[in-house]
């Protein structure tokens, strides 16, 4: 009997065009909506609406009065602390407020520990207050953060 | 003439290392992809500060105001003046109370572009204190320089 020589079996091959398609489509998705995570926090500041009562006031309870002055670009112009003149040196009033504050570390929770009240002037740029509540909130030492103040509240916004 | 006819072999590039690698892009992208974002605005560049932190935790019953360069607010993609922001805030309120909780239970997320005046910063949290709101958290970029 003559034996016919069967041909090599012909390879089976998956068609891959339409995934390799699928898979740049979800590739171009995920390049284009990709956005580098940037890391966010919060400045706590618990600040009911000032109640109108008059009554004596215990000096030790007043706040340190921050004042924040801006020129007419809502650049920062002048620091005060308690009327001391700072120039415009957030350092300088982190040392003043290390200073004034001393070793009284503020207490647990919202209770207790010195208060800061930051009057700035209405066209003051935003940045320069959040360096401000930097500047009194603490400071960094390696990694650790060192706390000073921590109540923090804002006067009355000035037109 | 005898023409013997030669079959034309199809020459097919390997693709297995280039889908390879673009299975490891996707994978790549699909895990940093943040859909938690959301909650950022675009007319907004938040200031930078080195004190902050993450929060471990999110803040219960939060009320996001985003505050642009010009003053205006942006709450749930509506936008609003510190006047016209009472509704806005009222209707956020509506549905905290609908869960029983208390205005004084919200917190008040501020998310101010770092050049927007600090006068409409506070006008804004004024409003929101008349609201009986008072827990407010400044939002800022970590700085790690």
């Amino acid at each position: 009997m003559k034996i016919r020589k069967r041909g090599e079996p012909a390879k089976q091959e998956l068609n891959m065009t339409s995934m390799i398609d699928v898979v740049f489509l979800l590739l171009i998705f995920f390049v284009m909506t990709f956005k580098i995570v940037e890391m966010e926090g919060d400045f706590s500041v618990k600040m009911p609406l000032a109640s109108d009562k008059s009554g004596a006031v215990d000096d030790t309870e007043l706040p340190l009065k921050l004042r924040l002055r801006a020129d007419d670009n809502g650049r920062l112009a002048s620091i005060a602390m308690n009327e001391v003149q700072l120039g415009t040196d957030f350092d300088a009033l982190r040392n003043t407020v290390v200073g004034l504050v001393g070793g009284t570390q503020p207490g647990e929770g919202s209770e207790g520990g010195p208060e800061v009240e930051i009057d700035t002037d209405y066209n003051l740029r935003y940045e320069y207050v959040i360096n401000a509540i930097t500047a009194v909130s603490g400071y960094k030492v390696g990694d650790e953060t060192v706390k000073l103040i921590e109540k923090i509240k804002f006067a009355k916004p000035r037109r | 003439m005898k023409v013997v006819s030669k079959k034309v072999e199809m020459v097919e590039g390997d693709m297995t290392p280039m889908i390879d690698m673009v299975f490891q892009l996707i994978a790549f992208f699909m895990v940093l992809i943040n859909f938690s974002q959301s909650e950022a605005n675009d007319r907004v560049v938040l200031p930078n500060s080195q004190l902050v932190k993450p929060p471990e935790a999110p803040l219960e019953f939060p009320i996001v105001l985003h505050i642009a360069q010009d003053g205006s607010v942006i709450l749930g993609g509506t936008t609003y003046t510190a006047e016209t922001l009472k509704l806005g805030l009222n209707q956020e309120l509506n549905v905290i109370a609908a869960e029983k909780k208390k205005p004084q239970d919200a917190n008040v997320i501020i998310r101010a572009h770092k050049d927007a005046a600090a006068g409409d910063v506070q006008e804004v949290i004024r409003v929101a204190q008349e609201q009986k709101l008072e827990k407010f958290a400044l939002r800022v970029k970590e700085d790690r320089s």
